[in-house]
């Protein structure tokens, strides 16, 4: 056997992404109709008293902090839910008696949550066409920010549900501490919008620079240089693994 | 000759300070079914647990098929099928998914002839489409079975996997077992059932308060701890045992038909000759006499209520 045992990999990504295809309806509608109804109030209602931001019409603007606000959200659940499940229900035992280790599981997993929120994101993408002329300055940049930014809270939602021992606390970080970081984040304001001591605040908050670099992947405007955003995603999957692996090599919460 | 699995002073103490084990050590032969009995908290599945890869060994070492579980773990766990105890499947899977995954995790490529035999060997074929949830209890443990051997183990850990189920099923679960045995595949169980034992085990280990007490072969164990009874069916029924035969261990039937009389197998003198020779002498006549062994769970029970510390695996 090769040092990763990728058929272990795939069976896990298979097996996690069917459950994504067995809800399709919940999986895929339930994100668009939000994201449509955010077009509505936030791009119609408000956004029509509101010229431009940075040059770039409000609607616009609001389609890269949009994706985010899905990507972060369907990022963490999946991922948390996903390895969750199998602790709640007693499964979890395969993965420790089988030849997977911490790298196979992880990537099955997050793997799988990332793609899912990736694909809810291009979908949501799709459908802001319809309501605005989104153009896209640096799609390599859009699609790798995607990517590593749903990797990176992929991981954040994998120790979530390692550390959850009830479906209460598995909703609770994502209810208190994601959702408001998005919100917060920029993903309708510029940071620039804000009074300079709130400017600070909110660059305290790692989302903005996800927020940030993903519009300027569209639109080649910032709140914070590119480099910056990319350091800080590439900081927290980083973090997020060392975690991960220190949770496989212990069994906290997982042998217990 | 090295076993395929080899247990060495083996111990596990939980953060709690409960020692579910200590310092146990155990050679299991390839191709022969040993059950390990003990009552409720033994240590049997933290056994189990630890040669599998579920719980960490506070000391000790373990080899499956002369790989190390802890240094070259993949090599040992591809070698290793688990039933578990408790019934643990994904309830929305249906069950040809749920044992091309398990399949999948032990890094095999697809083979859904293999899957299709072994779900027509455990009556599931029918089933295969059928999501988990809809299955009855033992269809649902004859899934963990084919998940078990969905990667061709060499090994097949069996914890308690007729618990729960009814006599019928029971016999069937002992069918697959002995086909098991006859493909080759090793096979470790542990029952709370010592018929099962009795009827399907090559050995038979004792563990109690985390001490393996002993490991024998199940005819050697039966042989060297069975007590008998002799039944001496009398001529004429007695109404009370002669004061001549007092302190014999003996016991009248309720009819007064039959003396029963239990004696020790490994004792040098039975004392059943002389027995017979003092009925003669009283003038009871004797129509016929047999003998019953006693059973697994007789010997259990003497033996962990009077644990003893040899140990000869």
């Amino acid at each position: 056997m090769t040092a990763i045992n990728w058929p272990g990999v795939r069976a896990i990504f298979h097996h996690e992404m069917s459950r994504f295809f067995r809800t399709i309806m919940q999986s895929l509608l339930s994100p668009v109709i939000s994201t449509v109804l955010y077009f509505v109030v936030f791009g119609a209602a408000i956004g029509g008293r509101i010229e431009s931001v940075d040059g770039v019409a409000y609607g616009a603007f609001i389609v890269p902090g949009l994706m985010m606000l899905t990507v972060l959200q369907q990022s963490v659940s999946n991922a948390s839910f996903g390895i969750y499940f199998p602790k709640f229900s007693g499964t979890i035992y395969e993965y420790l008696v089988s030849p997977v280790g911490w790298i196979e599981v992880t990537m099955g997993f997050v793997g799988a949550a990332a793609a899912k929120a990736i694909l809810i994101a291009l979908v949501i993408l799709l459908t802001s066409f319809y309501f605005v002329g989104v153009h896209i300055l640096h799609p390599f940049w859009m699609l790798a920010f995607l990517v590593l930014t749903s990797l990176g809270f992929s991981l954040l939602g994998f120790i979530i549900g390692l550390w959850a021992k009830s479906f209460e606390q598995l909703q609770i970080v994502p209810m208190m501490v994601i959702t408001p970081l998005v919100f917060l984040g920029g993903a309708f304001y510029s940071a620039s919008m804000l009074p300079p001591f709130w400017e600070a605040v909110a660059k305290l908050n790692p989302v903005l620079y996800l927020v940030s670099g993903f519009r300027w992947s569209f639109f080649g405007v910032a709140d914070v240089p590119v480099g910056v955003s990319l350091v800080a995603v590439g900081i927290m999957i980083a973090v997020c693994m060392a975690i991960i692996r220190w949770i496989f090599a212990t069994g906290w919460r997982l042998r217990e | 000759m090295t076993g395929i699995i080899e247990v060495e002073n083996l111990s596990k103490q939980y953060g709690s300070g409960t020692k579910a084990l200590s310092d146990v050590s155990l050679s299991i032969n390839e191709g022969e079914i040993i059950a390990l009995l003990g009552p409720n908290g033994a240590g049997k599945t933290t056994l189990i647990s630890i040669i599998c890869g579920l719980v960490v060994p506070t000391g000790g070492t373990v080899r499956v098929g002369g790989h190390d579980i802890r240094t070259d773990w993949r090599a040992a766990r591809k070698l290793i099928g688990l039933v578990p105890q408790e019934i643990t499947l994904e309830p929305f899977e249906t069950v040809m998914n749920c044992v091309r995954f398990t399949r999948g995790l032990y890094g095999e490529g697809p083979d859904d002839a293999y899957i299709e035999q072994i779900l027509r060997s455990l009556s599931l074929w029918d089933k295969r489409d059928a999501a988990t949830k809809e299955l009855s209890g033992g269809m649902k443990r004859r899934v963990l079975i084919a998940k078990a051997l969905a990667h061709r183990p060499k090994i097949l850990f069996l914890d308690e996997p007729t618990a729960g189920v009814d006599v019928a099923l029971r016999r069937g679960m002992w069918q697959v077992v002995e086909e098991l045995r006859r493909e080759g595949v090793t096979i470790i169980l542990t029952t709370h059932y010592l018929e099962e034992a009795e009827a399907m085990a090559d050995r038979v280990g004792v563990i109690n308060k985390g001490q393996l007490l002993l490991v024998k072969p199940t005819a050697e164990l039966m042989g060297e701890f069975g007590k008998k009874t002799l039944t001496i069916e009398l001529d004429q029924p007695l109404t009370l045992i002669p004061d001549e035969l007092t302190g014999r261990n003996l016991r009248l039937t309720a009819d007064g038909r039959s003396l029963c009389y239990e004696y020790d197998t490994r004792a040098e003198r039975t004392g059943i000759a002389r027995l017979l020779g003092d009925l003669a002498e009283l003038g009871i006549t004797v129509r016929d006499v047999s003998t019953q062994q006693s059973n697994l769970e007789e010997i259990f029970m003497s033996l962990v209520s009077e644990p003893r510390q040899e140990e000869s695996a």
